[in-house]
């Protein structure tokens, strides 16, 4: 089986990291050969694999050694859960430095070693929240991955969100391979989320691959620094996660998206009640003005 | 060839501006202009200080080219950090023959490269806790390093760099000056905004700084004046300094070619400031005249005419006693101008130059060559602003070209077709022109000659475009065998 790369993207603590490590354990144990790299300066990407708190990152250990020149692949790769290779790009704290340049460092290295050359069959990059430039959009560059799966929610910022990240992908789908593969709904438990979720999905040209619902069972695996599959192999949701990794595996479903207007999200919005018709008389009006003229 | 006439020169500009595709045309069209001495306001006639075309070869520089290259790198007791990865340091090293006089690595930096070397790591990371150590390592190595520069170069912009906190942090430390010059090289057009930024570094990390003071120490006189813009290359500001001690003044400072930080120090105590490099240091000659009440002038130290008439002018800010000694200075030095004008005019007399320069020279140098019967016939600025173009229409005759920003298409074009017998440019256009059979003389480092400022410059920049343009090597540009056919017959029996 050829290599298939496949990246992560969705807003900031939708659940990208802990998804893609619950549905990595799920190919894992369906037998697939898979890498997580993780491009995020939190380094949290592999720690449910590893049961670590924050696996050594490619780019702290190259300032320790002095340059990445100076490292070896085995220095900076762990092997967890069913032999899951891990990875962490790594990068500064918050309000220094380039942590954009930091992952494009830690990728090009993981080129240059040959990572990618091992018998694999999967790899996974869980890329940070917001791609604010073109150090996050490094994964979806030509030759890195193919498919990007958008983790989301039936919340407006979720939705918002994945809109803007197909916009990135259009961007690159031109000059490169990369493709829209699916919509991972991470349900939050809003009303007729999954039908909001595949309706988004319909008009980004896309389909929601899988409806994951929310269950207490990931909190209490991931207190362990555990997969749900790992943990409690029998719940319902590690079964979940399997299914999605099964999906995964058979789909075909790669498109160039088709992002849509403002207008567009927030008509579709309303249409699920999310959001209400805006009252332009309100606008601009303090609680004053309004004061005055309820009382007129 | 005879001069252009006004028709002749426009068609000219047409012809050459022919092949640009349209959205360029109409960009390089507002460049270039054939000069009128009736216009009163350059921006009639000439857009300058725009960023350049796309696709082009532009001669310019950048802000950090501007801020460490020019107006700081000189200053010769203070250490400038080439801050980011090592090239910007190490291509600008030395500066631009800026002449001082000190003990290099003891005393005096000029010619050395201090430069953070980021690496990768730096950049992901951030370079502030690399910048304090290496500053604590100066501090280390060079004791006597009288203050601090920070340069930027792109990266530190890039990735949001605190080098002001850095830098803050280091000067109460070692109680010095430590200045942190947002001079990132993607900023601005050109080298302009550059000298821009580093005056304005100056007046807040220098003027504005507390802490110990050399001022107080400081015993002004009635005639204190300042050099402010000129960089010392090949000596020009050694042969400027002494025309005007000789008349009287007292000079305290020079911007800042063989400068210490003490001069800079003491500058907003003098009576007047003398403002030669306009286009690099007029913003702080503003500020001081603004915040401190100092007049400032400009003046001209390129060959007599311009000298005796700066001197003149520099002298009715002063008493009788200065005015009487600028008139002495002329006298005394007007039997050797007599002498080179005897020498060389003879052997240059009507040559005609084209130059292209940076912001000040394309203009200041027109009245040397003058002096000499010489005339310039094309001139541009690669970082002129308008000022700068409103006080070169009157220096430059009627239907002579003017290009600002020039690329290097036009330039030789113009060359091609106006045939002067000299060009005075940079060393990126030198080697082109030569090949082409046209004398040429580097006008930004004087060919590693000079000083060509005051008269004892003006000998020497005689004896420097005589050597170039009548150089026995431009006969020699034919190749035998497109001789006439009895020549190549001669050299056929000889062999």
């Amino acid at each position: 089986m050829a290599l298939r790369q496949c990246a992560i993207y969705g807003k900031g603590g939708i659940g990208k990291s802990t998804t893609t490590q619950n549905l990595v354990a799920g190919l894992a144990e369906l037998g697939k050969k898979v890498m997580i790299v993780g491009c995020d300066p939190k380094a949290d990407s592999t720690r449910l694999i590893l049961h670590a708190k924050a696996q050594n990152s490619i780019m702290e250990m190259a300032a320790n050694a002095g340059s990445v020149e100076d490292l070896e692949l085995e220095d900076v790769m762990k092997v967890g859960y069913r032999d899951i290779k891990c990875v962490e790009s790594g990068g500064p704290e918050p309000g220094v430095g380039c942590a954009g340049r930091g992952v494009i460092t830690a990728i090009n290295f993981l080129e240059e070693e040959g990572a990618y050359e091992e018998d694999l069959d999967f790899v996974f990059y869980d890329v940070l929240g917001d791609v604010v430039c073109g150090g996050f959009a490094m994964p979806i560059r030509e030759n890195k991955a193919q498919e990007i799966y958008i983790v989301c929610s039936g919340e407006m910022m979720a939705m918002y969100a994945a809109n803007n990240i197909a916009k990135g992908i259009v961007k690159y789908a031109n000059s490169g391979g990369v493709r829209l593969a699916g919509l991972i709904c991470n349900s939050r438990n809003t009303a007729r989320e999954d039908e909001l979720i595949m309706e988004l999905a319909r008009q980004l040209g896309t389909t929601m691959i899988h409806f994951v619902p929310r269950d207490n069972v990931v909190q209490r695996a991931e207190i362990r620094r555990m997969t749900v599959i790992e943990y409690e192999p029998t719940a319902k949701q590690a079964q979940e996660y399997r299914d999605l990794a099964g999906k995964i595996i058979n789909n075909k479903n790669f498109v160039i998206p088709t992002p849509i207007t403002m207008d567009e999200l927030e008509e579709l919005l309303m249409g699920f009640g999310i959001m209400e018709a805006e009252d332009e008389s309100i606008v601009g009006k303090t609680a004053a003005e309004e004061a005055v003229a309820a009382a007129a | 060839m005879s001069n252009l006439t006004k028709e002749q020169a426009e068609a000219l500009i047409a012809e050459v501006l022919e092949v640009y595709p349209e959205k360029a045309k109409k960009d390089r069209t507002k460049h270039l202009a054939v000069n009128d001495q009736s216009i009163e306001q350059s921006k009639k006639c000439i857009t300058s200080n725009r960023k350049s075309l796309p696709g082009v070869m532009t001669i310019r520089g950048c802000a950090y080219a501007g801020s460490k290259g020019v107006v700081w790198g000189p200053i010769k007791d203070m250490i400038h950090i080439s801050h980011g990865p090592v090239g910007c340091g190490q291509y600008s090293r030395a500066g631009r023959r800026n002449y001082y006089v000190g003990m290099t690595g003891v005393n005096t930096f000029g010619t050395m490269n201090f430069t953070s070397d980021f690496q990768e790591k730096d950049i992901v990371f951030g370079g502030d806790k690399k910048l304090a150590k290496l500053i604590g390592e100066i501090e280390g190595l060079f004791p006597l390093n009288k203050g601090i520069s920070v340069q930027s170069e792109c990266p530190i912009g890039l990735i949001g760099d605190d080098i002001e906190a850095v830098s803050k942090k280091a000067a109460v430390e070692f109680d010095k000056p430590v200045v942190p010059v947002r001079c990132e090289g993607f900023r601005g057009v050109s080298q302009s905004l550059g000298h821009h930024i580093a005056n304005d570094a100056i007046r807040d990390w220098v003027f504005g700084r507390d802490g110990k003071d050399i001022k107080q120490e400081f015993v002004p006189g009635p005639y204190d004046v300042s050099i402010i813009g000129d960089y010392n290359i090949g000596g020009d500001a050694w042969s400027s300094r002494i025309l005007l001690e000789e008349m009287g003044l007292r000079v305290v400072a020079q911007w800042s070619g063989d400068g210490t930080l003490a001069e800079i120090e003491l500058t907003p105590k003098v009576k007047l400031n003398l403002i030669h490099c306009y286009r690099s240091m007029n913003y702080i000659a503003r500020h001081m005249e603004e915040k401190y009440n100092i007049p400032w002038i400009e003046y001209n130290f390129f060959g007599p005419t311009k000298i005796a008439e700066s001197l003149r002018a520099i002298a009715s800010h002063f008493d009788d006693k200065i005015k009487a000694g600028a008139e002495a200075v002329i006298a005394k030095y007007q039997p050797m101008v007599d002498a080179i004008v005897a020498k060389y005019k003879t052997r240059l007399e009507g040559k005609r130059v084209m130059l292209y320069v940076g912001g000040l020279r394309p203009r200041h140098v027109i009245g040397s060559y003058e002096d000499l019967g010489m005339e310039v016939v094309g001139t541009g600025y690669e970082f002129g602003h308008n000022d700068d173009y409103d006080r070169t229409i009157k220096e430059m005759g009627n239907a002579t070209l003017l290009y600002d920003d020039v690329t290097g298409f036009e330039f030789e074009e113009f060359v091609k077709r106006v045939k002067p017998d000299l060009i005075g440019s940079g060393i990126k256009e030198k080697y082109i022109f030569q090949k082409m059979g046209v004398p040429f003389r580097q006008m930004h480092s004087w060919d590693y000659s000079g000083p060509y400022h005051g008269y004892d410059g003006f000998a020497i920049f005689a004896r420097d475009m005589d050597m170039t343009i009548n150089n026995p090597c431009w006969k020699k540009m034919e190749a035998p065998w497109l001789k006439k056919p009895e020549v190549a017959e001669e050299m056929a029996k000889a062999a």
